[in-house]
């Protein structure tokens, strides 16, 4: 039963093949036996999930079942969700009870999915390892010595482990594709502004975008269409029209134009990995696609951009933890100085703290035209290579990740070897255009056993369809996203 | 770019973050490996470049002047760390 995906499920409930109640107590079951290993949950809602599953089958029985009603899956524990934790993967908000639920969370909840609880990421959103968070690391189903990438790498581990179908994710920098790169499975973050971000806490609000973790495209189009909405409360928020994300999936590729960027494809990659990404290619050729070599030549900016804008924009976002109102308090303040240092001191981790220090620097009196008006004008212009490269091709693809899952701890000790992980999925987020990485491969690590390579898809402004479009025909032709690791299955 | 000790502390005092003097170094060569990493960014002609602040160069929505929100202070209240009579218990902050 953990095996079935979304849209199966949703078939299984409609026909009358099991109770949500049944599947959901069957995930339920399955997190209490194997998540002590992969720390995928920060906190499980067996009650409240089995309340919502029993509620989804009685709406069946009246016969006013949709087709979200009663299948289960979990949120990344930086949406807000009202009456449950809300940590963030954050000391500071390890007593933050959220009194709202995120429009994101809302959407799910009218739509009668399940939600069985709240999933482990780095903390606050910043990380590429999931090794920051105040609540432990994830691990790997894959390989339980490395890690499943980050932010989102609890949303990643508990979909490839199938603890849960599908999950909600951010991605800020890489967050959502990184992860499920390293952990075998589908992973899309739509257009900037194409998903509320209300409820959602924010790290760098120019940047950040909610998204999916599922094993498929089919399973990604579903959740998609839940999570897109135009939301009033949230300004960035664009008023385009929102399509049935699963109508298109069948369209035929003839014809279509892929990309290649020459400085995605670098001579120091792995070679081994190189030649996975080009034989997924190779299955679009097949199906009537072209490819065509661009140039994206500004790439070499997009990390010390993101690396200004980025901290910058959490310096400001993360003011508000100042233990006043909410959050980490710290003990017997003296002045009103003496709380917001400590109480922030406290709360907040060590790479936090880095990326609060870095914004606060480039925004700072004498700093600011060198640093952060740079780095905005640097953004244009790594906008503009993409406005350029789709005039000439349709989408663009690349390997996700320059290596597979590292061990944990390789890259803790230096906090730039971290940020380099993000390499090639991260001026997309600078461009505010929507990505997908989808498994396409695997490579044998020391020890033998198989590491997942993922294939990142890049498409034009709200071109999330054909993103999903492109996902489920690679995934009839093949079956890398069928495969899970050992004994998972 | 490398940054003085006491740089770094001056950016802790602006961020109001408490940072052990000795994790000063530390934070010093951490935050240093960073801004190297960052000054990259000098090598960009960026001359009559646009700076982009939001990916589709949004402008801010407006909306009516009306209310739409109900006060809910007592809701949101319950998870503060120390309230008294509706208010939020800070410590004195007018000498």
């Amino acid at each position: 039963m953990h095996n079935k995906t979304i849209a199966q499920i949703a078939r299984d409930l409609a026909a009358g093949e099991y109770s949500s109640v049944e599947i959901t107590q069957t995930l339920l079951d399955r997190i209490a036996q194997l998540d002590t290993t992969y720390n995928s949950f920060i906190t499980v809602t067996a009650e409240q999930a089995l309340a919502q599953a029993k509620a989804a089958d009685a709406l069946r029985a009246a016969g006013n079942a949709g087709v979200w009603t009663g299948v289960p899956m979990a949120h990344k524990d930086i949406f807000c969700t009202n009456g449950v934790l809300t940590s963030c993967g954050s000391k500071m908000l390890s007593n933050f009870v959220a009194p709202y639920d995120a429009t994101v969370v809302s959407n799910f909840n009218q739509a009668g999915a399940v939600s069985l609880g709240k999933l482990n990421m780095d903390e606050f959103a910043m990380g590429s390892s999931n090794e920051s968070s105040y609540y432990g690391g994830v691990k790997n189903p894959w390989d339980i010595d490395r890690v499943p990438g980050g932010s989102s790498g609890g949303s990643a581990a508990a979909v490839a482990a199938r603890l849960v179908p599908g999950a909600t994710a951010t991605d800020t920098g890489g967050s959502i594709r990184q992860p499920a790169a390293f952990c075998g499975i589908t992973g899309l973050k739509p257009t900037y502004g194409r998903v509320s971000r209300w409820g959602m806490i924010a790290f760098a609000s120019s940047l950040d975008q909610g998204g999916t973790m599922t094993r498929t495209a089919e399973d990604s189009a579903m959740m998609l269409n839940v999570m897109a909405s135009f939301d009033p409360k949230d300004s960035t928020c664009v008023d385009q029209d929102i399509p049935d994300y699963t109508a298109t999936l069948n369209n035929s590729i003839e014809g279509l134009t892929i990309g290649l960027p020459k400085e995605y494809f670098r001579d120091d990659l792995s070679a081994e990995m190189q030649q996975q990404v080009r034989d997924a290619i190779a299955e679009f050729e097949k199906m009537g696609a072209k490819v065509k070599e661009i140039s994206l030549p500004n790439t070499h900016l997009a990390i010390p951009a993101y690396y200004v804008v980025a901290p910058a924009e959490c310096s400001a976002n993360l003011s508000r933890m100042d233990g006043v109102r909410f959050g980490h308090r710290c003990e017997d303040p003296q002045d009103i100085n003496d709380l917001y240092k400590r109480s922030r001191g406290e709360g907040f981790g060590e790479e936090v703290k880095r990326r609060i220090m870095v914004g606060a620097y480039a925004l700072s009196a004498g700093f600011y035209d060198a640093y952060y008006k740079q780095a905005q004008q640097v953004r244009r212009l790594i906008k503009n290579d993409f406005v350029e490269a789709f005039k000439e091709v349709d989408v663009i693809m690349s390997p996700t990740t320059p290596s597979p899952a590292f061990k944990a701890g390789e890259k803790t000790s230096d906090p730039v070897a971290m940020y380099l992980e993000d390499i090639f999925t991260i001026a997309l987020n600078l461009a505010g255009l929507p990505g997908m990485s989808i498994p396409c491969g695997q490579v044998a690590a020391e020890g033998g056993q198989p590491l997942p390579v993922g294939l990142q898809l890049i498409g034009n402004y709200f071109d999330e369809a054909r993103l999903l479009n492109l996902g489920h025909q690679f995934q009839q032709a093949t079956d890398w996203h069928e495969q899970a690791p050992a004994d998972l299955t | 770019m490398a940054l003085e000790q006491d740089q770094v502390r001056n950016i802790a005092e602006l961020a109001r973050l408490q940072i052990d003097e000795n994790q000063i170094g530390e934070y010093q060569q951490n935050l240093t490996s960073i801004l190297d990493l960052v000054d990259q960014l000098s090598t960009a002609d960026t001359t009559g470049v646009e700076p982009m602040a939001h990916p589709l160069d949004a402008v801010q929505r407006l909306r009516a002047d009306a209310v739409t929100e109900s006060n809910q202070r007592e809701h949101f209240q319950t998870i503060a760390p120390a309230t008294d009579n509706g208010h939020y218990l800070v410590p004195r902050v007018i000498e």
